[in-house]
């Protein structure tokens, strides 16, 4: 296990140390800037109120746009009349989707996952159909926001309702009504995907009766993203040379530009766009919304700046859901234990539209569904599906939460029908860390890890023994309130990601990041990161990057990001891509940097440049001690430059774009004790210990804090999220009031710990962090509380498992219980089969 | 509309309003105190919480004519002469925030709570600011934040854990 430690750049007793600590709140200064656990810069201005949200912008004339949302989730437009709007006080224009429908374009898409992919308009403001409830179909402006939403109430629409599509299987039924007539089919798509290793079915059937198979169906329920910041969008026009500057609350104001060029036929090079602070995405900011769009062209309409804001209910109607997927998935394995493959088959509701990823997502998760584990054939067959809901796109984890958890799920009842231990199945089926580098069944090649290290770790932080001693202890003694175990050995893939990867899945752009490094006159520091932060704390990070790399103080770099205007290039942030992309970049750039500096230095010393030595910020001539230079006097030379080298251009900066060669594999082995009631059906998480490998760390602290932050939205889909929609197709938890987003109340205190095997695709040996703890809680808890119940013959509940559900799986009415050809709770299927290959065709 | 008068960090504000305006759209748009932000329509999220009279009030659930001659502060009126809030310096300190969006609220909160339970435990802390959503942290640094802030407050000095050259003012680092 020592290579699991072994981080190289702080080596020795501070690798330990940051291992070790638990809050790794007290990491000492090591001499070094990697590793060292900096307070954020970002902090000073939120902790005071001098924080720049969207909503925060005023300009002179600004004027404040609502939109009017179908309250029906199909429907037929035959008029919008705006007259009435035009009519109230305040109000300078109002606009049907009509009126705009020549100008608005149609939102795009970037992922077309097939050839044959039904790919229909998505016009900002619904000019003939609405086909979901929020869809826009009018919108006001006016000079105060009370002003423009109390016009709304004033516009007349006229819809013919048609039927809603809310059930994925049913909108796939024949003579189904659709959701968009001219495609004439509700299927978006159908991605086949046969991995890189053997044929599932032939496979199976080749070990014969050896072959042990399991089934199973679980449910991704919807999920609302709801970052704590709702949607805005100013834009600012200066008429007269038909330029915009476009503030919005956006995770990826570089696609963003992109975008609104394509959208709007506004050339790019006039569009500037601005994310201000942003508060929150889970990926419910990297998109391109309608009201991004309408605020843009009603702005060149009106000559005048236009605000945007969104409330939480709008948010949760407007803004993009998460997950939503039926997931049937089968595993084959021999008698023994040895894994043979796996055979998944998912629906993936996209909604009523395609936002700019929609159909990639579960994509994603084609790629992951084998995990950490060994075997010979893989096949993957997802079928995209339209339906009458807000459109689904990315969430926090996007694909891969959800593969993991039916990976996860499905390896403890294939325990249960081995009749072994869920934990000795997983290490009998693991990759060996001594056999990395491992090229997976489904086509991709993990580079490092070591599931060994984080396993032993979190078995002993967890004590699993005890725990399993407990657990023996109250099941025993029929104890009303029983203790379950999960295990979640997990990996994700991070670093969205190398070009020609995307390229080769027909995704609409790169991979890259791009990143500038400049020495001031003065010494001081930029860093133009393209990597756009919502809360992570990059600022603080690339700080500690270029400070470490160049041996200037923390507190003397400045980072930009966030204005296509200063930070031209760049492709944002999401995915766990911002480290291992974009701070590999800025890594790369400070090498540049160095380099010229390094030949400057070389000149003025007079010296050979092989003899230049560069340390701690300074330049030294071997031999020489008394000959040398800071790196600050170097950049003031270079911009003084009245003696550089020959043909040595002046000023010291670089730039760096950089395109990962790979993705990375996080990984990390969480384990989570739950206490059910079952009078109550109520379920307590007792103890949850993770431990995260994320490679070499550049500050522990936001990792700490990016894993806690994972947690509780993983364990919010376990227990407590759940975007219902009713069959008329209303969003029935459509405010916080109905949907619950865990409160500290309803969260318990996370162990944390950490091994370190760096990633060996990238020079800082780091993989991301961003999702890891989404992605591995959901089915740590799930299976703790499917494990609790096992003796009530329980071996699946849906999610979320609310204290009903739960209560319901142990009284015995049939919703826990697996069983083929039975339907479950909630729509819920479940089949087990075991000792032969036989039904295993999907 | 209706003539207000109210005190906001420690200026007097005197305005005619419409009497259906709540108190936070007032101090933001009216006023230009645009530190305490909005998160939700339905008095849950508690981002815009601040203390009126002394007391925590989510601003969103209040009508700005009902804060007539009232005294708030809100989180850009916390610190003391540019010397941050022994609560901001522990949401610093403990990284209890990340995106910040939550965080005015959240101290807010968090100062009320302590005002009258000085030496909460982890539980109380976690019910305490159960009115009050945050998306990206978790709690635990927030609540870790909540009692090295009581513990500091208490002349106990802060928590295990902190550094021991915290920051004083905005813009120092660690």
């Amino acid at each position: 296990m020592s290579d699991a430690t072994d981080i190289g750049v702080n080596p020795g007793a501070f690798a330990e140390r940051i291992a070790e600590d638990p809050d790794a709140m007290s990491s000492p200064y090591a001499g070094g800037e990697l590793g060292r656990g900096r307070r954020r810069k970002e902090d000073a201005k939120l902790l005071t109120g001098q924080t720049n949200w969207t909503d925060n912008i005023t300009l002179p004339g600004l004027l404040h746009m609502a939109v009017l949302r179908s309250p029906m989730a199909h429907a037929k437009v035959l008029s919008v009349d705006v007259s009435g709007a035009l009519e109230m006080p305040g109000v300078l224009a109002a606009y049907s989707g009509a009126d705009l429908a020549e100008v608005q374009g149609s939102l795009p898409c970037a992922w077309p996952v097939t050839p044959d992919m039904v790919h229909p308009d998505h016009p900002p403001l619904a000019v003939d159909e609405v086909r979901h409830v929020g869809d826009g179909v009018a919108v006001v402006v006016a000079r105060d926001r009370y002003a423009a939403v109390d016009a709304l109430e004033a516009i007349a629409v006229e819809y013919e309702q048609l039927p809603a599509v809310v059930d994925m299987e049913e909108a796939l039924a024949d003579g189904a009504p659709l959701v968009h007539e001219s495609a004439g089919t509700n299927r978006c798509f159908l991605f086949d995907f046969p991995g890189a290793g053997a044929d599932y079915d032939e496979t199976v059937q080749a070990a014969g009766d050896d072959a042990v198979v399991v089934k199973r169906r679980f449910v991704q329920q919807r999920l609302l993203p709801s970052a704590m910041e709702p949607r805005g969008v100013v834009v600012a026009p200066i008429a007269a040379a038909d330029e915009y500057t476009v503030y919005s609350s956006t995770q990826v104001p570089h696609i963003l530009r992109v975008m609104l060029a394509l959208t709007t036929n506004i050339p790019e090079q006039k569009i500037r766009v601005i994310a201000p602070d942003v508060g929150g995405g889970f990926g419910s900011k990297l998109n391109v919304y309608a009201e991004e769009v309408l605020c843009l062209i009603v702005a060149k309409k009106l000559g005048r700046p236009v605000k945007w804001t969104e409330s939480r209910s709008e948010n949760y109607q407007g803004t993009i859901h998460g997950r939503d997927q039926i997931q049937d998935i089968e595993i084959a394995a021999r008698r023994d234990g040895t894994l043979l493959g796996l055979k998944v088959q998912l629906l993936a509701d996209m909604g009523a539209y395609l936002q700019l990823v929609t159909p990639g997502i579960p994509i994603l998760g084609a790629f992951m569904f084998p995990a950490i584990y060994k075997m010979q054939a893989y096949r993957f067959i997802c079928t995209g599906v339209f339906t009458t809901k807000t459109p689904t796109d990315a969430y926090r984890g996007a694909g891969r939460p959800e593969a993991t958890y039916a990976i996860e799920r499905i390896m403890d009842e294939l325990a249960v029908e081995l009749g072994r231990d869920p934990m000795e199945l997983r290490k009998q089926n693991w990759i060996q860390h001594e056999e990395f580098p491992y090229d997976m069944v489904a086509g991709l090649t993990y580079d490092s890890g070591n599931y060994e290290a984080a396993t032993a770790k979190a078995e002993q932080m967890f004590d699993l023994a005890g725990m399993r001693a407990e657990q023996q202890r109250r099941r025993e003694s029929k104890d009303p309130v029983q203790l379950g175990i999960g295990i979640s050995t997990f990996t994700e893939m991070c670093g969205l990601a190398p070009s020609r990867v995307l390229g080769s899945l027909s995704y609409g752009a790169g991979g890259w990041e791009s990143a500038s490094v400049r020495m001031l006159p003065t010494g001081k520091v930029e860093v133009v990161s393209g990597a756009t932060p919502h809360g992570q704390g990059h600022h603080t990070a690339w700080s500690q990057i270029a400070a470490d790399a160049l041996g200037v103080p923390f507190d003397d770099v400045e980072v930009i990001t966030g204005d296509t205007d200063s930070s031209p290039k760049g492709m944002d942030t999401y995915g766990s891509r911002s480290l291992v992309v974009g701070g590999v970049a800025i890594h790369k750039a400070t090498g540049k940097v160095l380099e010229k500096a390094k030949r400057i230095a070389a000149h003025l010393l007079e010296a050979a440049e092989d003899d230049v030595e560069f340390d701690k910020g300074t330049f030294t001539v071997k031999g020489s001690p008394e000959a040398k230079l800071t790196i600050q006097e170097v950049a003031l030379a270079t911009f003084a430059a009245h003696n550089l080298p020959d043909g040595m251009e002046p000023t010291l900066d670089s730039d760096y774009v950089y395109d990962p060669e790979n993705f990375s594999y996080p990984h990390g082995t969480h384990l989570c004790a739950v206490e059910v009631d079952t009078e109550t059906g109520f379920t307590k998480i007792r103890k949850y210990v993770c431990v995260d490998d994320v490679g070499k760390i550049v500050n522990p602290v936001i990792v700490e804090g990016q894993v806690h932050g994972g947690l509780a939205q993983g364990i919010g889909q376990a227990l407590y999220e759940e975007a219902v929609y009713d069959a008329e197709g209303n969003l029935t938890t459509g405010s916080l009031v109905d949907y619950l987003v865990p409160a500290a109340s309803d969260l318990p205190h996370f162990e944390t710990g950490r091994t370190e095997t760096p990633a060996t695709s990238n020079p800082l040996g780091v993989k991301g962090v961003g999702e890891a703890g989404t992605i591995a809680s959901t089915p740590a808890v799930m299976n703790a509380v499917v494990d609790a119940l096992r003796p009530f013959g329980v071996n699946d509940i849906r999610m979320p498992a609310t204290p009903e559900r739960v209560w319901r799986a142990i009284h015995g009415d049939g919703t826990g219980r697996a069983a083929a050809g039975t339907v479950a709770y909630g729509g819920a299927q479940t089949a087990a089969t075991s000792g032969s290959a036989e039904g295993s065709s999907l | 509309m209706a003539k207000v008068s109210m005190k906001v960090d420690g200026v007097v504000y005197e305005d005619e309003v419409p009497p259906r305006r709540l108190l936070v759209h007032h101090l933001r748009d009216g006023l230009g105190r645009v530190g305490t932000p909005v998160g939700c329509d339905t008095s849950n999220c508690g981002s815009c919480t601040l203390l009126v009279d002394g007391d925590s009030v989510k601003s969103c659930s209040v009508l700005a004519v009902q804060a007539d001659g009232a005294e708030i502060t809100t989180i850009q009126g916390l610190a003391d002469d540019g010397k941050w809030h022994p609560v901001q310096k522990a949401f610093q300190q403990h990284h209890g925030l990340q995106c910040g969006y939550c965080t005015p609220g959240m101290i807010m909160a968090t100062v009320d709570l302590l005002k009258h339970n000085p030496s909460p435990t982890e539980e109380e802390v976690r019910h305490g600011l159960e009115g009050n959503l945050c998306r990206c942290t978790g709690y635990q640094n927030i609540v870790k934040a909540v009692l090295s802030a009581a513990s500091e407050m208490r002349g106990d000095g802060p928590l295990p854990g902190s550094f021991a050259d915290a920051p004083e003012t905005a813009g120092a680092s660690a």
